[in-house]
């Protein structure tokens, strides 16, 4: 820094003009391929490529609505809808092509049939069809009061009560001797690697749903390696987390997994193809009840005050409410697929800080990290979810 | 109204509980209320619903018989160069003159254009044509006559006229025998034999493609009487530019669909070409007149096509060869690809009106296979 800082001023315009020149080449470049389309002899006649994506369907008492997004080489124009292989009216806002990356709602007056399917088919007006299938009509639900709290009890059966009960194994799990605890932190990082790769799966198979312009399986692990990233980041400012701190990230990267199964649940709810039994709910419950395990397995050395129970309980259980109800407003495929992505990356630095907190332990106790407890702890970890998935996976 | 609504709700929630059940135990009884709409009855719909149109609700008369189930907006006929209705009644007859042995030589010309047309408001196809138009020209000739069709491809692939008619193996127009390259021309040359409502189209390979792509048209022989004394005045009847004929109201349908996204299935379907064309804009129908339809089938990809009649019955005579009716006191007749015949019916003692006619494959007339005659006193 000190030879270069003589010539300090000079050097800032240079590097300035410098910058400023690749930025001028390529507004000409831009501006002569605009002006002299030199990529015209690769026109053959062919018609423009077309692509839409159906990201949202509303069913009420005034018909079908469907909101959409064009991906088209050229703006798009919707020429007919037909609805079950017959010609409706409809009305498009706002009305006229759709730019690529653009979205609009149709509105259809069809009198869809309760309980049974229906399919949507756009004709564009090259020719060309767009089809998607309502596989159970049922009325898309509407945010009322009743709505709301009737899911936000859903929500609370799957998100919050399973935490709040693994979290009352605390005063048990307290006073293990380090065999016991190596064996319940390896049970900790079972739980979460499962999850981590449900939920990833869970997010790759969303966002082939949405606009190819999304690039919806990149956006996923990109979203997921910033969050991971971030979080480490964030964590890491005061040294590695333990205890109380590392209770918390787990929380946290638990609190956005129930977010996507809120999602999930909630999406069933509005495609109609849930079946949503106590049968489900309660799957679901006891697949949970390991979260509140692996929230508590950091703190069983430590003395926390009784109030973090309860604010573990709702950063890892509340957000299933609000993934329920973003989830049952049939929101694009798009943004849950982002959220299970960022929940992907949470999930994979608790795994990550879990993992360090059992090594230095097992280094300072002078425990080998495959010892029998161990292993057996990560594969019950595992094991468990797996077998408990099997209820909720609709 | 309410007691359907109330069997639905019923039924909406036994199916919650049947997949429940599937899944071993009862249902989530809370999460079913909550999930079935507040008042998804019929009645209360009506004050609720945000759209204009009360999809729940029977259409309208003004609606005209099809309420919201149509095509939106309307095809250009000018800019495609033709108008289903003004095709309905438009012949070509070609030109005329008497050859040494005082036959009539009747002359037709006609040329393969690729043409892209609306067939449906907003949706462009990219055709293959005669004379620019989908159909091609109705042709019409007399029995007995000379014809002559001097055909020129000025298309960008092979092209042929096969009439189905009786002619020479020279005349056909399959491969090696007047199909035509591009640029060139072949003048078919045959009598006009036998009489009836038959059809051209092209025959070039592969046949589905040329045929969907728009490449038919109507091929209309009227009898001669003086060959059919025992039938002259039918015959006349038939017989274009006599005052027994003129009493008839014509008509030419050419009943055709238009696969769109080339996925060997139709998007539309249609009587001269324009989907909804006739339900948009009835077919006016002088009541005291009768009526008599050439009715042409070339519907590809599905095997039949059929045509039903409103509140009326009519005579149906098969190809059109015969003068007395093959079908007699019907409401519906169906034909195979290339099947076609002439039907015969009146609304005389009818109330004046809107009276439906369509395809009775519901498919194909919410698909746009539907119109409307619109009966007048006169």
């Amino acid at each position: 820094m000190t030879d270069t800082s003589p010539g300090a001023p000079t050097a800032g315009w240079r590097r300035f003009a410098w910058l400023l020149a690749p930025l001028l080449v390529l507004a000409v470049a831009v501006a002569w391929i605009a002006s002299v389309d030199p990529l015209r002899s690769f026109n053959n006649g062919a018609p423009p490529v077309e692509a839409i994506a159906f990201e949202r369907v509303v069913l009420d008492s005034g018909g079908i609505k469907t909101f959409i997004r064009a991906g088209g080489s050229e703006p798009m124009t919707i020429a007919q809808v037909q609805i079950d292989n017959a010609y409706w009216t409809f009305t498009m806002d706002p009305p006229g092509p759709l730019a690529r990356g653009s979205t609009a709602w149709l509105q259809v007056p069809y009198p869809w049939v309760l309980g049974e399917a229906h399919r949507i088919n756009l004709v564009t007006n090259t020719g060309a069809t767009f089809e998607h299938e309502i596989p159970v009509a049922v009325p898309t639900p509407v945010a009322t009061q009743g709505q709301l709290t009737q899911q936000a009890i859903v929500g609370a059966i799957v998100g919050i009560l399973p935490v709040a009960i693994g979290l009352m194994f605390y005063p048990a799990l307290r006073g293990m001797g380090s065999l016991g605890m190596g064996f319940l932190l390896a049970l900790t990082v079972g739980l979460l690697a499962f999850l981590l790769v449900d939920m990833t799966f869970e997010a790759l198979e969303l966002s082939l749903q949405s606009a190819a312009l999304f690039q919806g399986q990149a956006m996923v692990i990109l979203a997921a390696l910033s969050t991971f990233l971030i979080l480490m980041g964030i964590g890491r400012r005061s040294g590695q987390p333990e205890g109380l701190a590392l209770a918390f990230y787990i929380a946290f990267g638990i609190g956005l997994h129930n977010f996507g199964e809120g999602l999930a649940i909630g999406a069933a709810f509005a495609a109609g193809s849930a079946g949503l039994g106590t049968f489900l709910v309660l799957g679901f419950a006891i697949h949970n009840v390991t979260e509140g395990i692996g929230i508590a397995a950091p703190m069983v050395d430590r003395r926390p005050p009784l109030w973090t129970f309860g604010a573990l309980t709702l950063v890892a259980g509340l957000p299933a409410v609000f993934g329920m109800w973003l989830g049952s407003l049939a929101y694009g495929p798009q943004w849950s697929a982002l959220a299970l992505g960022i929940g992907a990356g949470a999930i994979l630095q608790v795994i990550v800080e879990v993992t360090s907190y059992f090594l230095r332990r097992a280094e300072r106790e002078g425990q080998s990290w495959l010892s029998a407890p161990v292993l057996s702890g990560f594969l019950i970890g595992l094991a468990f979810m797996y077998v408990t998935a099997a209820v909720i996976k609709i | 109204m309410t007691t359907q609504h109330e069997t639905e709700k019923v039924s909406r929630r036994s199916l919650i509980a049947g997949i429940a059940a599937a899944g071993g135990t009862a249902a989530f009884a809370g999460v079913a209320a909550a999930q079935s709409m507040p008042g998804h009855d019929m009645a209360a719909m009506q004050d609720d619903a945000p759209s204009a149109v009360n999809p729940y609700s029977a259409p309208s008369i003004h609606e005209g018989g099809h309420g919201q189930m149509i095509t939106v907006g309307r095809v250009d006929a000018a800019a495609n160069g033709f108008d289903p209705t003004a095709m309905l009644t438009d012949w070509d007859f070609g030109t005329v003159s008497l050859m040494e042995d005082g036959r009539v030589l009747r002359t037709f010309e006609v040329e393969a254009i690729d043409k892209d047309i609306e067939i449906a408001p907003g949706v462009t196809f990219p055709a293959w044509t005669f004379n620019g138009r989908v159909p091609g020209p109705a042709l019409r000739a007399k029995e007995g006559e000379r014809l002559r069709i001097v055909f020129r491809n000025y298309g960008s692939h092979p092209h042929s006229m096969h009439f189905h008619g009786i002619h020479s193996w020279r005349m056909d127009g399959v491969p090696g025998a007047g199909l035509i390259n591009p640029g060139e021309e072949f003048i078919y040359e045959f009598d006009a034999r036998p009489f009836g409502c038959h059809l051209y189209h092209c025959h070039a390979l592969p046949l589905k493609r040329h045929m969907h792509k728009g490449m038919y048209g109507a091929f209309v022989i009227d009898p001669d009487p003086e060959l059919h004394p025992e039938f002259a005045d039918a015959a006349r009847s038939r017989l274009y530019g006599t005052p027994e004929n003129a009493r008839w109201q014509e008509l030419v349908m050419v009943m055709n669909a238009f696969d769109t996204n080339f996925d060997n299935a139709n998007e539309f379907y249609a009587v001269n070409t324009v989907a909804h064309a006739f339900a948009q804009q009835p077919i006016r129908i002088e009541k005291s007149r009768p009526v008599r339809i050439y009715l042409v089938n070339v519907t590809e990809f599905d095997p039949i096509n059929s045509f039903h009649l409103h509140a009326n019955f009519f005579d149906y005579f098969d190809t059109g060869t015969t003068l007395t009716p093959t079908l007699r006191t019907v409401d519906l007749i169906m034909q195979c690809q290339a099947q076609r015949g002439i039907l015969e019916f009146s609304y005389a003692e009818h109330e004046a009106g809107p009276y439906m006619f369509h395809a009775h494959q519901a498919e194909f007339t919410e698909l746009g296979w539907m119109g409307m005659f619109d009966v007048v006193e006169a």
